[in-house]
């Protein structure tokens, strides 16, 4: 019985110091990769830090990108890609984004606001797949007709938005 | 019989299905709404509200109307995280985006104190339905294009619950793609939100449009919402229970 319960102190110690040293070398790889301040699709390699004081055993870290962006066979070049820091209103957001075979493969956040009220509520539960679908016209008799009055407008403005951008 | 009268510059829109000589609850109803507008239209210098606004009111002497709404709306800042707010950034108070559900539901519960079981009633918009239409079957609600206001894009069965729209553009910081970083975010232009009832659907449908996209999923978790959103790309995108919407009971 007591041998038990030391083994069992010491696994979770283990687990403990295991749990430790991973989540500091996450944050010091999070802090040491380069920030694309200009949104550009230029390819930014997430460099894995040389060496690490606050970890006390080695953790490799394999780089995520080749410093040589491989041959492109998609529409992207791959590699892994930091956002930059985006304010969603009810905190900051920054994610990563890893191209691999030309292709968007993984997408991680590395700033979710999760301090405040709203986005506790928001985010406390994973997020459901929601099901989408294009709009279509029916043809249905119906009693009542339920939209915004206004919301041509909006979509006039965010078309033009859009044009604006496209001619950039 | 279809009543349709323009009140608080909207249409109101009326339809009793049950009961004979409904005409005196019919006008009940009607200036239930119009004394409503004049105690809340910011438009009107003489509204309570106005008088509020000119400072000219202490909060003791507030009508019991007025005291209530001030009171839910404050509720509702709350449960939205601050996403619903009556105070305009001048410092005023602008109460027209939860006085038109609650003044529906509130006539609602006139029509069924009255007797009254089947009904439609809607402001400019906003539903509430009890019960059965006049062919005897559930009432169906359209949900209008909002890239052509001729044009319905689903139908919805709201099962006794209350159905508002959202579609004002709020503009707020946007989260880019980075990876397509010049296009434009896929904001929704109409949130069409089913509630409890016509007044939970309303605040919650203003609160959650302004949420953007994280809207629907606020609404897919609070317990008896559900929303349908469409972006300018014009797609649209549903909470997990929607679904139970779009089908009628009495039509198999």
């Amino acid at each position: 019985m007591k041998k038990t319960f030391i083994s069992s102190i010491f696994l979770f110690g283990f687990g403990a110091y295991f749990f430790y040293t991973h989540l500091t070398t996450a944050a010091t790889a999070n802090t040491s990769s380069t920030i694309t301040q200009n949104n550009s699709i230029t390819p930014t390699p997430i460099t894995s830090p040389e060496s690490s004081s606050t970890t006390r055993s080695p953790v490799v870290v394999k780089p995520v990108a080749p410093s040589v962006p491989k041959k492109s066979i998609g529409q992207y070049v791959d590699g892994s890609y930091i956002g930059s820091v985006a304010d969603a209103y009810y905190g900051n957001i920054q994610v990563s984004a890893v191209i691999s075979g030309g292709k968007l493969t993984d997408v991680t956040f590395l700033q979710y606001p999760n301090d405040r009220g709203t986005s506790i509520s928001i985010n406390r539960q994973a997020m459901p797949i929601l099901r989408s679908e294009a709009i279509q016209a029916q043809s249905a008799h119906v009693n009542g007709v339920s939209g915004a009055s206004d919301s041509s407008t909006a979509f006039e403005e965010s078309l033009a938005v859009a044009l604006a951008r496209a001619k950039a | 019989m279809h009543h349709t009268r323009s009140i608080m510059g909207m249409p109101v829109i009326l339809e009793i299905v049950d009961g004979t000589d409904t005409q005196v609850i019919i006008d009940r109803i009607f200036n239930y709404f119009i004394s409503i507008d004049d105690r809340f239209s910011t438009y009107k210098s003489e509204s309570e509200i106005s008088e509020i606004n000119k400072g000219v009111v202490a909060s003791v002497t507030y009508s019991d109307e007025m005291s209530e709404v001030l009171r839910l709306a404050e509720q509702t800042r709350e449960e939205t995280g601050g996403y619903f707010d009556i105070h305009t950034p001048g410092g005023q108070l602008d109460p027209s985006g939860i006085v038109k559900g609650w003044a529906i539901n509130n006539a609602a519960k006139l029509l069924r104190d009255g007797g009254h079981a089947h009904f439609y009633l809607e402001i400019a918009g906003d539903i509430q339905t009890s019960g059965r239409n006049g062919e005897g079957e559930e009432w169906s609600i359209g949900i209008r294009n909002p890239f052509n206001h001729a044009e319905i894009v689903k139908v919805l069965y709201p099962h006794e619950k209350g159905v508002a729209t959202s579609g004002n553009y709020i503009r707020g910081n946007h989260v880019y793609n980075p990876l397509f970083p010049t296009q434009v975010p896929n904001d929704f232009v109409s949130l069409t939100v089913i509630g409890p009832n016509v007044y939970e659907a309303d605040r919650f449908a203003t609160a959650a449009f302004a949420m953007e996209k994280e809207g629907l999923y606020f609404l897919e978790h609070q317990d008896d919402f559900e929303g349908y959103a469409i972006d300018a790309n014009g797609i649209a995108t549903m909470t997990t229970g929607l679904e139970k919407y779009t089908k009628s009971y009495t039509k198999v």
